[in-house]
């Protein structure tokens, strides 16, 4: 309830005439409307020829290719860009040898862990340690006067990077700032697809599925486990039956490190440590964290009908489920000793005594088929596709969907998808984007050359949304609220006129390609009339000078026009 | 009360125009003005990294103190800065803490020993989280418990929580209106050439989400400019370190003096895993003798810069967990449990160190390690909330701690 309270309580008054109103969902939109409506949704906004080519295609082709990316040829755009980033291919135990963190490191030059076999790779460690030992002699000095991440500094080093070819700069980031390179790989890859991909749906859902089964890289080991979190637990199911994806993400390493599951033992066995090093600071017993949050975030939603009896049933269900020295990027595996082998009811369902691993199994069989998930779900993807407080018929039709089809997503969206509420006036520009939304619509609305995405990720978090980094396990809201305050409206009109002035290093906007006239680059940007407001407040302002297209394409970015999509 | 009229209407009122004033600025300037209740402020500063409480207040009157950290325990006062600075007899501050031994000493800092969550977790992602969101052991919760501390308001000032830094911490989040600013004048449309223009586009818009909250954003930047007409200027013989802790307090400092409507802020300062080379060459030297010395000159600087507003004014100081009661093979201390905190203001019951002390002998440290937990850290914050900040609705601003236990640290 609190996660969606909040938005309805902040904003209860104006968005009352919005969205409690459901005849606004049976008010058809016009045939412009519809395809300017599916583009803002369905892809991070649309880029200059993208209405043409849907229109010539046919909407209603253009959404089922979205709904089968495979069948789409992928940007060469995206590979060129991923292809020096190199940690994204690799595994998170060759992630530890390359790009150690700090801790694994000292254990290296002590010659606890044995140096990297990579010539480069040793030596980046070897520099790491020097580095590391210079800083702790300098380190009360340091932090106090520079604090953390001296913006200046930030300012400068992004300038610097962002003008050096991306071979070079990657052995720049990798030698002088080695503990950016897992970030910035992230982070810059999240961008360049959302930025080039053809197959921007999927785009949208994986992003909307890493935010639901949320994990924070800042965590300890989530820096080295994230990148295989969402490449190999996350994107292989966005489109695919929700068990699966439940069951990949309560295997992954990351999960388990970042809700502590991998912690989670009986506390009838904790004599026998999972591991003769960990000692009693790590056994101790029941973990509830995974199994709440499995219920209340992943699943069946705060109301969805458990108890806290049920949350300690289904702890000890998941008990034994962990990793192999997360730290070195280790595997999920199940540790027998220390599962608790009593007799378990969740749900009103019983679990047998004596069973091992497919304890838990059962238990994501039954969260996986409870209709509250289906509501739960169903409702999650209807708040981010179509309205903050979507119509109920059309949440009881994605979650018939859901249940029918055994929780096939790409199912549930295809229902959505052919909704009329989708395509209705209660839906066209009801929600206000998201600062990663924002970013990279701003981005492809003005088809800006990205060769360095770091910049444009700093502007996100700047906005309220650090990608990779969002603390805790509710991940981001998409409810317009969270996204409407004072600082964060600032930041959004500071980057606009920064955009289109070509002052985001790493980003280039060829302001050639606008009109003169200030209308006509109001519709160049939104794709749509400005509205008479904006139009006004630009045609004044602009009245006594010479204005540069440049700087009306920023006015308009920054309206509140284009805060909606 | 005219000198105080006059300067109101100058800092903040002026630049709106007589009559034009936002309707919470005047709410916010007669409730200021207002005789009785006071608008209070309250500040928090987060320690993160977990500082070694043991050695910032210093147990000299225990023996195994000693005993436990034969190269890190800071010796017995002797009236050096190489030693600890008396406090009662049984506790001393360390020396680098020296610039607050006056305010202990006006009886206007109290210190709350052996202090901390209930959850045993020893991860510094976790247990900041657990005091930020105000609930130990919940991951869910949404919000923090200094954004669950304001009382609702419909109208309220855009700067009535202020966080200073990039991002809004955990603590801050939530329904209230709360804004991160890494610095007062960067909060503006830095083009000149598109400030006009936004204002009146957000201004005459008829999309109802974005015009209220527009107007909110360009009241609050006229205000951030109005109070920057003139370079700040500290009270007489205030020198702000140039830390970021520094720097963000005194910009809290500047915000405070200016009447916009502040009620919380809040600032941090890292650093403090302090697993090699605690100490230096001596106990009292070293790395946390350094970060001690930065955190000890801001907080002094801020106390004496605001004189007489300190009365409105408490500061609250945490960290995530303790550490190890015995030193390490590094010259440093481990994660462990229970921290000290400090509470500061003209409002504050201090010169006395509160809370039970459990002791440190081997039978009496939490999992034979660590300093107990004897006081939580709600029922410091709680009673701040409550007493200091006059909330009283204690159970939701931390929800699951319905009675929080007071320590008698605000005088009532």
């Amino acid at each position: 309830m609190k996660k969606f309270g909040i938005a309805a309580l902040a904003g209860v008054a104006v968005l009352a005439a919005f969205s409690t109103d459901d005849s606004q969902f049976t008010q058809p939109l016009s045939k412009d409307q519809q395809i300017l409506h599916a583009l803002n949704r369905l892809t991070f906004g649309p880029r200059p020829g993208d209405v043409e080519a849907v229109q010539k295609m046919g909407l209603k082709k253009w959404i089922d290719q979205q709904l089968h990316p495979e069948r789409i040829a992928e940007s060469s755009e995206v590979a060129e860009r991923l292809r020096p980033l190199d940690s994204l291919q690799m595994s998170p135990a060759e992630i530890a040898t390359n790009y150690p963190p700090p801790v694994v490191v000292q254990a290296m030059t002590r010659g606890l862990l044995p140096m990297p076999k990579d010539a480069e790779a040793r030596q980046r460690v070897q520099l790491q340690a020097e580095r590391f030992r210079a800083k702790q002699d300098a380190k009360a000095d340091l932090q106090a006067k520079q604090g953390k991440g001296d913006p200046l500094q930030q300012a400068m080093r992004q300038q610097v990077l962002a003008t050096t070819d991306p071979i070079e700069r990657r052995k720049l980031v990798a030698d002088r700032m080695p503990q950016q390179v897992l970030p910035y790989d992230l982070n810059e890859a999240k961008l360049y697809r959302a930025i080039y991909s053809n197959r921007q749906l999927e785009e949208q859902m994986a992003d909307f599925w890493f935010n639901h089964f949320n994990v924070y890289m800042d965590k300890g080991a989530d820096r080295i486990l994230t990148s295989s979190y969402e490449r190999d637990a996350i994107r292989p199911h966005v489109f695919g039956k929700f068990r699966d994806l439940l069951e990949a993400t309560a295997q992954s390493p990351a999960m388990l490190f970042y809700l502590d599951n991998w912690q989670n033992v009986s506390p009838d066995r904790t004599q026998q440590r999972p591991f003769a090093k960990q000692k009693a600071k790590q056994a101790r017993g029941l973990n509830e964290n995974y199994a709440r949050e499995l219920m209340e975030l992943h699943t069946l939603g705060v109301d969805g009908g458990y108890t806290q009896k049920d949350i300690v049933e289904v702890a000890r269900c998941f008990t034994g489920w962990t990793i192999t020295q997360p730290n070195r990027g280790g595997e999920f595996i199940y540790n027998d000793r220390v599962h608790d082998k009593g007799e378990k009811t969740v749900l009103g369902v019983t679990i047998p005594a004596g069973g091992g691993k497919e304890d838990a199994e059962k238990v994501l069989d039954i969260l996986a088929r409870h209709p509250s998930t289906a509501r739960f779900i169903s409702t999650k993807l209807a708040q981010k596709f179509v309205a903050d407080d979507p119509p109920p018929a059309l949440i009881e039709r994605m979650a018939k969907t859901f249940r029918d089809s055994d929780g096939d997503i790409r199912a549930v969206m295809a229902a959505l998808l052919e909704s009329k509420e989708f395509f209705s006036e209660g839906a066209y520009r009801a929600k206000v984007k998201t600062p990663l939304e924002l970013i990279v619509s701003a981005v492809r609305a003005t088809d800006a050359q990205v060769n360095f995405a770091i910049p444009l990720a700093t502007q996100i978090a700047q906005l309220g949304q650090p990608l990779y980094r969002k603390i805790e396990p509710t991940g981001y809201s998409s409810a317009n609220a969270e996204w409407v305050n004072s600082a964060a409206l600032l930041a959004r009109m500071n980057f606009a006129l920064a955009l289109a002035d070509n002052r985001v290093p790493g980003s280039k906007v060829d302001s050639s390609r606008f009109d003169e006239n200030i209308a006509a680059v109001a519709r160049q940007v939104l794709f749509h009339e400005p509205a008479k407001q904006t139009l006004d407040s630009i045609e004044k302002a602009l009245a006594q000078r010479e204005p540069t297209p440049a700087l009306i394409a920023g006015l308009v970015l920054g309206s509140p026009d284009f805060q909606r999509r | 009360m005219t000198t105080r009229r006059l300067f109101l209407k100058s800092s903040a009122l002026g630049m709106f125009g007589v009559g034009t004033a936002p309707a919470w600025l005047s709410r916010t300037l007669y409730a200021a003005d207002a005789p009785s209740p006071r608008k209070k402020i309250l500040v928090a500063i987060f320690q993160r990294g977990a500082v070694d409480g043991l050695n910032m207040v210093v147990p000299f009157g225990e023996k195994r103190y000693y005993e436990l950290r034969p190269n890190l325990a800071i010796p017995k006062p002797d009236h050096t800065d190489n030693a600890a600075i008396d406090l009662d007899g049984f506790f001393g501050l360390h020396p680098a803490l020296a610039p607050l031994k006056p305010i202990y000493d006006a009886g206007h800092m109290a210190i709350v020993h052996a202090v901390g969550s209930p959850d045993p977790t020893r991860s510094h992602f976790d247990a900041q989280d657990y005091m930020e969101s105000g609930t130990p052991g919940r991951k869910a919760t949404a919000d923090g418990w200094l954004n669950r501390a304001l009382a609702p308001q419909t109208i309220a000032s855009p700067v009535r929580a202020v966080s200073l830094g990039t991002v809004l911490p955990r603590a801050m989040r939530g329904q209230n209106e709360a804004v991160a600013i890494a610095n007062l004048k960067d909060f503006q449309i830095r083009d000149t050439r598109g400030a006009g223009t936004f204002e009146s586009m957000y201004e005459n818009t008829l999309d109802q989400v974005l015009n209220g909250a527009g107007r909110e954003t360009f009241e609050a930047v006229k205000l951030m400019q109005s109070i920057q007409k003139q370079p700040y200027v500290p009270a007489a013989d205030v020198q702000y370190p140039n830390s970021a802790l520094g720097q963000s307090l005194m910009q809290i400092a500047r915000l405070i003096k200016s009447n916009v409507g502040l009620e919380v802020a809040f600032a941090e300062m890292g650093g403090w895993d302090t697993h090699f080379n605690e100490v230096g060459a001596r106990p009292a030297a070293g790395q946390l003798a350094n970060l001690l010395g930065q955190f000890g000159t801001a907080l002094a600087a801020f106390y004496q810069d605001l004189g007489d507003k300190m009365a409105d004014v408490s500061v609250v100081t945490m960290s995530e967990f303790g550490r190890t009661a015995r030193e390490n093979g590094s010259r440093g201390t481990d994660h462990g449990h229970a921290n000290v905190m400090f509470a500061f203001g003209g409002g504050i019951r201090g010169g006395k160190v509160h809370g039970e002390w459990p002791g440190l002998e081997q039978e009496q440290l939490y999992e034979q390690r660590d300093l107990q937990v004897t006081t939580d850290f709600r029922d410091v914050l709680g009673e701040l909330v409550v007493r200091h900040l006059g909330n009283s609705r204690v159970a939701s601003v931390f929800p699951g701690y319905e009675r929080p236990k007071f320590r008698g640290i605000v005088a009532g």
